[in-house]
């Protein structure tokens, strides 16, 4: 089993979101960096495959360099190596370009990444690689198992879920809770130093540009209503808010 | 130049979300001077397809191949880019959802076309072509400027108030090839909550956490919620304790929902929770404990027991 894991690094899910330079960048400052929540899962599911099945992992990250960390985190949770294309992932369409590239080199069995980034929360990666390469792509995935050259899955739709089987090759957008989140030991952090990391340098181009970013109006007061006439909120609702 | 409309079918029916993006496509492409077409796939009557001229199409193309009965995300990416094909267009408009955004992912790789999610509003057309999207879980906004020839848009819900117009839509049947390839993958089992309202779509939302103490006592929500024709949520914690099923968890690492009513019952109102929510026009928190982060977020609060507020909820819904 031959599988390539792609992971984000993006702010940690209580970072505060502010902009810098005429809003048009990203303030980094005070900003703490990890695994986006959902390529950690996948890439659990994908070190329990391989401690299963035998096999390699491969962790590629569209990234500039401060992303590092995080890949190195990704080799102490169980990955043998790394691939990094250096370069600020923007646009969807760019990002998966470079990770089509990489996989077309090599015969992956499985692409698996999480169905979206906490960043930009497009959810769109995965189609498009599995476009590029010309093999299936499906997310939600909340379960994988493999019997010989087929994956058994079950993904998640509106309302509920459906149970998938499909040939390898595919590419896979993962959540919850196809695996549990793992968390490196010292032997593994150890090891991740040494374990190879290569940088490459990406092709094509961005086809969006991102002029400005912006934040959400300040939110007003919280209306306070006292337990005991609780009722009136559903006047509220109706009269003054007109919700209902 | 023109504008298409890719929607989806639930029941026989489009999707409440789809309409809105009839009518968001519609308006795009009045803004272009263009024509918009819908394109529906799977089966639905004549009838119920022409309820898109309400939203403004005056053309529908319905492929209702029998193997497309599902919702298939290769073959549909395939019909959607038979249709692109066939009316010219250079622009695709769907509602974000996670067969749209398959579907419209594919899409993107078969006409190396831009593609930007979760737009929240009409674009601006006065120098190039720009919109705008919700990026780190509905914390901020970003302009975003699309260079290429070819533009698909996921929008989000509410991205554009409708406004019906009672018209009918002509519907024309559309049958393009379809690929032995585009079947591989197998759909082996569907599980699905049958009678509830599905939680993306819906306008009214009551959702609760932990506060509720375990899922025997969902009652209270679930009376709650039919009440007011609300769909229903929860928190992380309760769907990872299995008191609710995982397609009502939502959050940054759940379902984002932007209704017009939130209702927040037992929740603490942690940030990774407000995520998912924050684009809710209007939210209420229902907490014991007056120093609940998520009064904070909230635009009505009521300190006390759920157990007492939301039955009394229900009976003053009932009453109006
Ligand atoms: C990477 C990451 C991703 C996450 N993603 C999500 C996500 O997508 N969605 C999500 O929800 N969480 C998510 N979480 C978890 C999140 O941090 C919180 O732990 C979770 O939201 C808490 O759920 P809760 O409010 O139901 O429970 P609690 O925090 O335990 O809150 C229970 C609340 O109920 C109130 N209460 C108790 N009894 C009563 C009563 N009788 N009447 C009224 N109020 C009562 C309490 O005062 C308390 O405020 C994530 C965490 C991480 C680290």
């Amino acid at each position: 089993m031959k599988i390539l894991v792609c992971v984000t690094s993006v702010p940690d899910t209580t970072a505060k979101i502010s902009f810098t330079d005429g809003d048009t960048k990203f303030n980094k400052a005070g900003v703490t960096y990890i695994t986006g929540p959902y390529d950690d899962y996948a890439l659990s599911r994908a070190v329990e495959l391989k401690e299963k099945l035998g096999g390699t992992v491969t962790v590629l990250n569209v990234g500039e360099a401060d992303s590092e960390q995080v890949i190195r985190k990704c080799l102490a949770i169980g990955a043998d190596d790394a691939i990094r294309v250096n370069c600020e992932p923007k646009d969807s369409y760019f990002t998966a370009t470079q990770i089509a590239t990489i996989a077309a080199q090599e015969n992956y069995d499985l692409i698996l990444m999480g169905r979206e980034s906490i960043d930009f929360n497009s959810g769109v990666v995965h189609g498009l690689v599995g476009e590029m390469l010309g093999i299936p792509s499906l997310s939600p995935v909340m379960k994988l198992e493999i019997d010989g050259t087929t994956a058994k899955m079950t993904r998640e739709i509106e309302g509920g879920k459906e149970d998938i089987e499909a040939s390898l090759p595919l590419v896979l957008g993962c959540q919850e809770p196809i695996a549990e989140w793992k968390i490196p030991n010292m032997r593994g952090i150890m090891t991740a130093r040494t374990k190879p990391l290569k940088v490459v340098e990406p092709v094509g181009e961005d086809l969006t540009v991102t002029e400005k970013f912006t934040l959400p109006a300040p939110k007003g007061a919280c209306k306070m209503i006292a337990a005991e006439n609780a009722e009136e909120l559903i006047a509220l609702l109706r009269t003054e808010a007109k919700v209902l | 130049m023109s504008v298409i409309i890719f929607t989806e079918i639930d029941n026989g029916a489009l999707k409440k979300s789809s309409l809105e993006a009839v009518y968001y496509g519609v308006e795009v492409a009045k803004m272009k001077g263009s024509t918009a077409t819908v394109l529906a796939i799977g089966e639905a009557s004549e009838a119920e397809l022409a309820k898109a001229g309400s939203f403004g199409a005056t053309k529908v193309l319905h492929a209702n191949d029998a193997r497309l009965a599902t919702g298939n995300i290769q073959a549909y990416s395939d019909v959607l880019a038979s249709a692109v094909a066939q009316e010219g267009s250079e622009v695709v408009i769907l509602a974000k959802s996670s067969l749209g955004d398959a579907v419209a992912a594919r899409l993107a790789g078969k006409l190396k076309a831009s593609i930007v999610s979760n737009v929240t509003e009409l674009p601006d057309l006065s120098g190039g072509f720009k919109v705008t999207r919700s990026i780190y879980t509905g914390k901020a906004f970003a302009t975003v400027e699309m260079k290429s020839d070819k533009k698909i848009i996921a929008i989000k819900k509410n991205a554009v108030s409708v406004v019906e117009s009672g018209a009918s839509a002509s519907v024309e049947s559309f049958s393009p090839a379809l690929k032995d390839s585009d079947f591989a993958v197998k759909v082996t089992g569907t599980h699905k909550a049958s009678s509830s309202i599905s939680l993306p779509e819906a306008d009214l939302v009551v959702s609760a956490g932990r506060g509720l103490k375990g899922p025997e006592n969902w009652g209270i929500v679930e009376d709650l919620a039919n009440a007011l024709g609300a769909a229903t949520a929860c928190s992380k914690p309760v769907s990872d304790l299995d008191w609710r099923p995982h397609h009502e968890h939502v959050g940054q690492t759940g379902i984002k929902v932007s209704p017009n009513l939130y209702i927040a019952a037992g929740i603490s109102g942690a940030i990774q929770h407000l995520a998912g929510v924050n684009s809710s026009k209007v939210i209420v928190v229902i907490n014991k404990d007056p120093e609940a982060p998520f009064f904070k977020a909230a635009d009505y609060g009521i300190v006390g027991d759920v157990f007492d507020i939301l039955p009394r909820l229900t009976k003053a819904v009932k009453a109006l």
